[in-house]
């Protein structure tokens, strides 16, 4: 364990379908503390990224280390400090929010998981919802779920995908203030995808655009834009999706 | 104190608990068949008892075969089971991304299949004692290892069918549930082996429950059991349990390698 060294390093890492690259050789790095966006078009490899971080898929090449453990060699020891969020990975519908809480505890060796999942419930303003079927939540009320289930652990890297995507303004807002709050104040890395640009403005320090399976740009989302001649973050996301060669020129 | 691994099994047996206690849709089904079973079983066993010349006893020589056979096939049932909620609720991604490792996953689906049979089992003996006077103890201590064979071995075809489904997606589950009733034929639950035609007997020698069967029927003839057949069907059970263990951490490793495991619920799966 790193505890000065950053909380996720990804090195030269690529994913290959037959001869088609998902991911062609990215390299980089999430510190403490530090929220990192990952952007792109759809098919880019942010998703692709994802999978391979989370221990479900492998890569074709390269590495990654979680809290400076190596995923490959020590899978279970680096997801013991990950965790993630997803709109594509709901809960068990069929279980109730604190059966699913107290299940996920239990997967993620949290020690005292009845404790930790009432916190829990509390934080995400969920404790209406304690005895209720995870299925017939609203679908945002099923985010704050998953996202109740991506801090069970107190993880040291949080894999955020759309997180906000079927919340509504006001709950979405609280929610960035209540994740930034909890970078900041424990150290935890968050790597965070999304397709609304002005959240990614409010919530990142840093973004990394993807085209192709490559980062294309690396940089402080405020002043990206700027930097390559664009009015706005989401003028610039428009320019990697359509005309990503148009960036690469120096 | 309970170490990170053994909570990790227990995550995935709690699950089947938490998902039993709240659907009696999943609990009827653990003991509906299996009395269906007894009572048509236990009546053709009464009735071969009374028309029967032979002066053998049906009720052990069929009913108790039948009421071991689904032992058998509810240890299956009750590993795939486990794994088809997962399937089911597209959990997949939640679960194989946690510490967990496959080794604590299949663990954890054979403890549920431990629990969820036994109680089945129990069930079942109770009944068919109640209502047709069967004893396991008619079988001796041979009961024991016969048990114990029946027993790993539908956890290794549990193991199996989890591994076909995994890779060849939600739709195979179809292929899983027959299985037991594919198996019966070779493994002479109702019949000698020997009345097999050899292509059959060859195949049967090959499944452990056949030295099962074949064993308990000698017994309530009235000849003496093989210890060594018996041993041999051990054996061969804990080949089948090891095998398809292999067989599903291979089918895993792809997964993991192609990104099915990441895209699992698609039905597209190749």
């Amino acid at each position: 364990m790193t505890a000065r060294g950053p909380i996720l390093l990804v090195e030269r890492l690529c994913k290959t379908y037959g001869a088609a690259p998902a991911v062609d050789g990215i390299s980089f790095h999430v510190a403490p503390g530090e929220i990192v966006g990952l952007l792109g078009p759809n098919g880019a490899g942010k998703t692709t990224t994802i999978s391979m971080i989370l221990g479900v898929l492998a890569p074709t090449a390269g590495g990654i280390r979680i809290d400076g453990i190596d995923l490959a060699r020590r899978r279970s020891e680096a997801l013991e400090r990950t965790n993630f969020a997803a709109v594509y990975a709901p809960l068990p519908g069929n279980l109730t929010v604190s059966q699913n809480l107290t299940v996920f505890g239990l997967l993620y060796g949290v020690r005292d998981v009845r404790a930790r999942v009432e916190a829990l419930l509390a934080a995400l303003d969920l404790v209406a919802f304690r005895d209720t079927k995870t299925g017939v939540l609203s679908s945002g009320e099923q985010s704050r779920v998953t996202l109740a289930k991506a801090m069970l652990n107190a993880p040291r890297l949080l894999l955020l995908d759309e997180p906000t995507a079927s919340l509504d303004p006001a709950v979405a807002r609280e929610l960035r203030a209540r994740i930034r709050g909890v970078a900041a104040r424990e150290g935890q890395g968050v790597l965070w995808t999304s397709h609304n640009m002005r959240e990614v403005e409010e919530v990142c320090d840093r973004v990394l655009f993807l085209s192709h399976g490559r980062i294309l740009l690396e940089g402080d989302p405020r002043r990206l834009p700027g930097e390559h001649g664009r009015a706005s973050l989401e003028d610039l996301f428009i320019t990697v999706a359509r005309e990503p060669l148009a960036l690469e020129q120096p | 104190m309970i170490g990170p691994r053994v909570r990790r099994v227990s995550a995935v047996v709690l699950r089947q608990a938490y998902l039993l206690r709240g659907s009696p849709a999943r609990i009827l089904p653990l003991f509906a068949w299996v009395a269906i079973d007894v009572v048509l079983w236990g009546f053709i066993s009464r009735y071969l008892n009374l028309v029967a010349a032979s002066g053998l006893d049906f009720v052990p020589l069929l009913l108790g075969a039948v009421l071991l056979w689904d032992f058998f096939s509810r240890v299956m049932h009750g590993v795939t089971m486990a794994f088809f909620e997962d399937v089911w609720s597209r959990n997949f991604l939640n679960v194989f991304a946690t510490p967990m490792t496959t080794g604590e996953y299949v663990s954890g689906l054979v403890v549920s299949a431990v629990l969820t049979s036994t109680l089945g089992l129990a069930v079942m003996l109770g009944l068919a004692t109640a209502a047709f006077g069967l004893s396991f103890a008619a079988y001796g201590l041979a009961i024991l290892p016969a048990l114990l064979i029946l027993f790993l071995f539908g956890i290794a075809l549990g193991i199996l069918g989890c591994a076909i489904v995994l890779r060849l997606g939600p739709a195979a589950e179809w292929l899983i549930w027959p299985i037991p009733a594919v198996l019966s034929p070779f493994v002479g639950v109702f019949y000698p082996i020997a009345t097999l035609p050899r292509w059959m007997q060859a195949v049967s020698w090959l499944l452990a429950p056949s030295y099962v069967f074949e064993q308990l029927r000698a017994l309530t003839a009235g000849r003496p059991v093989s210890w060594g057949a018996l041993g041999v069907g051990a054996l061969l059970a804990a080949a089948a349990i090891v095998l398809a263990a292999w067989a599903f951490v291979r089918v895993y490793r792809h997964a993991v390698r192609t990104g099915l495991l990441a895209r699992y619920s698609a039905e597209t799966v190749s």
